[in-house]
């Protein structure tokens, strides 16, 4: 299982890159998305992966059932996953403005900051 | 412990004065302050002559070998007094220069800071300590000579100055450090004492050619001379101060310093006596066609450097002793010659000796303190400036090789620095029939401008009628320093009718004749000035470095960001790349676990929906399949026990979605690349990233770690914050600062896209 889900991971960041080397605006988004998930699956599985009860603990019980998921990298990925939304949102809007602001959507023609 | 106040004194006056505003002349009290410092180094003469030196020491970075070790010696007393004492006359030339005229706190402030640098040079005994005030010189001399610096002409010149000192003053680090390490501390004193092992050394021909760049440019020296003639940008007590006194000297200074060790060496003579040569020629002769007073004078100061730094070369006792009877006298007649070129220029609007002429009778003190300077200058008896010609020539003539050339060039750079005098000291007052050209009423300067030259110019000549006296008290102690052994050798004026004294008869004969022809090389200025020169070297070097950095910047910034990406991408992964084949090793392909359905699937469908994002064509297939990605990552998330994070993950998922497919219709449709080339590349890119990483997570996974943080958390979660969700207990209990990180986040976001989104709306009703 292990191998399948690093294997996973690696597609993920693979399309995620390749995505933000377009120099198309709606790829850029997808590839900020594809990226955000992929690091998040990295972080969760990354002490490995069992076939899991949940971290929550029983009626009358003072700690989780014995095999419980590690619940410290799902409480690090649930922070990540809200970050990531906020910042997909935000670069959402800047395209969205940058492109009716410049009439263009190729990232390679904003480069006034860049120009000699 | 006294060492350290007169530096931080001049320092604290240089803060005050650049706060408080004294009015006009009273500008002229904040000479107290080097006056005092100058009483300090006067004071303690008879303990640095009678002790050899006064140290001081407070620690520093110590684990670097840098402390604050200061030492007085006479070497370094006898310019601590040349700095001061000229210094505290300069402020109150500086206060009537200034007067009634905007900036004069300014350049008074500047010039403490200098001074306080300065005096730092000559006193500090720790490498790193000399080279911070060395540093600090260059940085002031650049705010000094572009203190006009509305005028583009005068930024340009500083910058210039700079630049020539900055690089040579890196090139003086890179020597000292090599010095320091030769010898095993960087204590100068200490270094002095370990001579043979520096000169044992096989770095012994770098650090010589490393210390010798830094003092050729700090010295003006050939081909580093043309900043000092442009220098005269600067306000005229600056290029008294700064350009002929003191800074100018510091290069000459440091090569006498390190002397002892040098001394002997192949790679130290040659260099500095050919140095010295050509720098004396080539001032002394350009000199003669300048036709501005400060740029004949700062032509002088080249040929006085280059005298300097050839006697340094030769480095004989004899020669020592000529160079420091030298120096004392020049920085004694050309600050005060400065001066007095700055006092004609107030007087009469113009230094351009084309116009001047007649000022005897309009500005009789200046007058007395021209001639008495310019006479020293030009080495009439008894001035010091007769004494040190006499021993310049003693010098030449006692040489062991090529005695002839030496004296030859002495000769004839000395006639040519007589000529060259009394144009500044003597033809401005005396030369007939020029007295119309004058615009407005020449008149002299307030006591302020003409005493501080005339003391000094009187005390060229006192110290030359008492040559026992100067030369047992000021020159002998600070002789024996740098050459290390104990000199007794009186001073005299008179040698009897020897070699020198026919010499200098000939140098008046010569020097008179030069003078006389003075027009002959004036007309011929501007032809001498549009010749080629080194100068042009600097600029086409400063030129073609900017077109450089362009090139440079174009080729690695050239504003495209797939290809920043491709660069920071690619970066990473051969770093990663290089981490597992150097370090970690690759993780071992097993398959841990049993390989459940679910999962399985949800794997795949995860992968083939990132694929078909990544690639496909149509707008609304490629955010689909976006979509499913995230369903499929939910899938995972449920299957190995995180019900939160499924819960989460499908929100965001189906709200971008949502929001990307409002947007969608105002962007345009993908366009397909047009060069396969670089898709191509893009794609062989991400997947070597992408296998890197699932090397990498495959390695953490096969990571056993045998405590985790986790399973405390979840132990402590209802014993002690009584929540039965664990995370949830996490998130908002045992790393509650971090949830409220990650809402400030979000709470920015927000406010980002609010304000975004109410831009475009006004630039729309705008547009309406």
């Amino acid at each position: 299982m292990n191998m399948l889900i690093a294997f996973t991971v690696g597609v993920l960041f693979a399309t995620g890159v390749f995505c933000l080397l377009r120099r198309c605006l709606m790829r850029l988004i997808i590839g900020l998305v594809l990226l955000g998930q992929a690091a998040n699956l990295l972080v969760f599985s990354a002490g490995g992966v069992k076939t899991g009860v949940p971290s929550l603990i029983p009626e009358g019980s003072m700690t989780p059932p014995p095999g419980a998921a590690d619940p410290l990298p799902q409480a690090l990925v649930l922070t990540a996953i809200v970050i990531g939304f906020g910042l997909t949102v935000f670069a959402i809007t800047l395209i969205h403005r940058a492109r009716a602001t410049s009439g263009n959507d190729d990232v390679d023609a904003f480069n006034e900051t860049d120009r000699l | 412990m006294t060492l350290f106040w007169p530096v931080l004194l001049i320092a604290f006056a240089s803060l005050l004065a650049a706060f408080v505003r004294l009015p006009g002349q009273w500008k002229a009290l904040w000479a107290v302050f080097p006056g005092a410092a100058f009483a300090w180094v006067v004071l303690s003469w008879p303990a640095v002559v009678g002790e050899g030196e006064l140290m001081a020491s407070i620690a520093w970075f110590e684990q670097l070998g840098a402390t604050v070790d200061l030492r007085l010696d006479a070497y370094g007393g006898l310019m601590a007094g040349l700095v001061t004492g000229v210094g505290t006359l300069i402020i109150v030339y500086a206060a009537g220069y200034m007067e009634g005229q905007p900036g004069g706190s300014r350049l008074i402030s500047m010039l403490l800071i200098f001074m306080a640098a300065m005096l730092g040079i000559v006193i500090a005994d720790n490498l790193v300590l000399l080279f911070v005030f060395w540093e600090l010189t260059s940085i002031t001399s650049y705010l000094l000579v572009g203190f006009n610096h509305e005028k583009e002409d005068a930024r340009k010149k500083a910058l210039q100055a700079l630049l020539v000192t900055g690089t040579g003053g890196l090139a003086l680090l890179a020597g000292m450090v090599l010095l320091a390490l030769e010898a095993g501390s960087w204590q100068i004193s200490e270094i002095l004492q370990r001579g043979d092992l520096v000169t044992a050394s096989p770095y012994l021909p770098g650090i010589i050619v490393l210390i010798l760049l830094g003092a050729f440019t700090k010295s003006a020296q050939f081909p580093f001379h043309f900043w000092l003639p442009n220098a005269m940008a600067a306000p005229t007590p600056v290029s008294a101060f700064l350009h002929s006194a003191t800074m100018v000297k510091a290069g000459v200074f440091i090569l006498g310093r390190f002397s002892p060790i040098f001394n002997g060496s192949e790679w130290w003579h040659g260099p500095v006596v050919v140095a010295g040569l050509v720098t004396l020629l080539v001032g002394a002769i350009l000199g003669l066609f300048q036709t501005d007073l400060k740029k004949i004078l700062a032509y002088t100061t080249l040929a006085v450097l280059g005298m300097l730094t050839m006697l340094i070369g030769f480095g004989s006792d004899l020669a020592l002793k000529s160079m420091l009877v030298f120096l004392i006298g020049h920085a004694l007649y050309k600050a005060a010659l400065f001066m007095v070129a700055g006092g004609i220029d107030h007087g009469t609007g113009t230094r351009d000796v084309w116009k001047l002429g007649g000022l005897s009778a309009v500005m009789p003190f200046t007058m007395v303190a021209g001639a008495l300077a310019a006479f020293s200058k030009a080495g009439f008896p008894p001035f010091l400036g007769f004494i040190g010609k006499e021993y310049v020539y003693k010098t030449g003539t006692s040489l062991d090789t090529l005695a002839p050339i030496f004296t030859g060039a002495m000769l004839l750079g000395n006639m040519l620095i007589f000529a060259l005098a009394l144009k500044v000291g003597w033809y401005p007052f005396w030369s007939k029939g020029k007295e119309a050209m004058l615009e407005g009423h020449p008149h002299e300067g307030g006591w302020m401008m003409w005493l501080p030259p005339l003391v000094l110019a009187v005390l060229g000549l006192v110290f030359g009628f008492i040559p026992v006296w100067t030369g047992d008290t000021l020159v002998l102690p600070a002789l024996s320093e740098i050459t290390g052994k104990s000199m007794h050798e009186h001073l005299a004026l008179w040698h009897g009718i020897t070699l020198p004294l026919i010499l200098s008869l000939v140098t008046f004969v010569g020097g008179v004749l030069f003078y006389r022809a003075r027009e002959f090389f004036w007309r011929k200025h501007d032809r001498v000035e549009s010749s080629p020169k080194v100068e042009h070297a600097y600029d086409r070097l400063l030129v073609g470095m900017v077109k450089f950095a362009k090139r440079q910047t174009q080729a690695i910034q050239g504003g495209s960001l797939s290809r920043y990406m491709f660069i920071v991408v690619g970066a990473t992964a051969l770093l990663l790349l290089w981490k597992f084949v150097r370090f970690d090793g690759w993780p071992e392909l097993t398959w841990e676990g049993r390989l459940a359905p679910i999962p399985v699937i949800a794997c795949i469908w995860t992968m083939v929906g990132a694929i078909v994002a990544a690639v496909a064509k149509r707008r609304l297939i490629a955010l689909l399949a976006m979509g499913v990605v995230g369903l499929g990552i939910t899938v995972l998330f449920v299957n190995f026990g995180a019900p939160d994070l499924a819960i989460t993950q499908l929100l965001v998922d189906g709200l971008t979605v949502v929001l990307l497919l409002l947007v969608i219709y105002r962007l345009p449709p993908i366009k397909a690349e047009a060069n396969r080339w670089i898709i191509r590349a893009d794609a062989a890119l991400s997947v070597f990233f992408g296998m890197l990483i699932a090397a990498l997570t495959l390695s953490a996974m096969q990571l056993h770690v045998v405590e985790r943080v986790g399973e405390t958390l979840a132990q402590m979660s209802y014993a002690e914050a009584y929540g039965r969700n664990v995370v949830n207990v996490i998130l908002v209990d045992f790393r509650a600062l971090d949830t409220f990180g990650e809402i400030i986040v979000l709470a920015i976001a927000a406010i980002g896209v609010t304000a975004l989104l109410a831009a475009s709306k006004e630039r729309s009703s705008d547009e309406d």
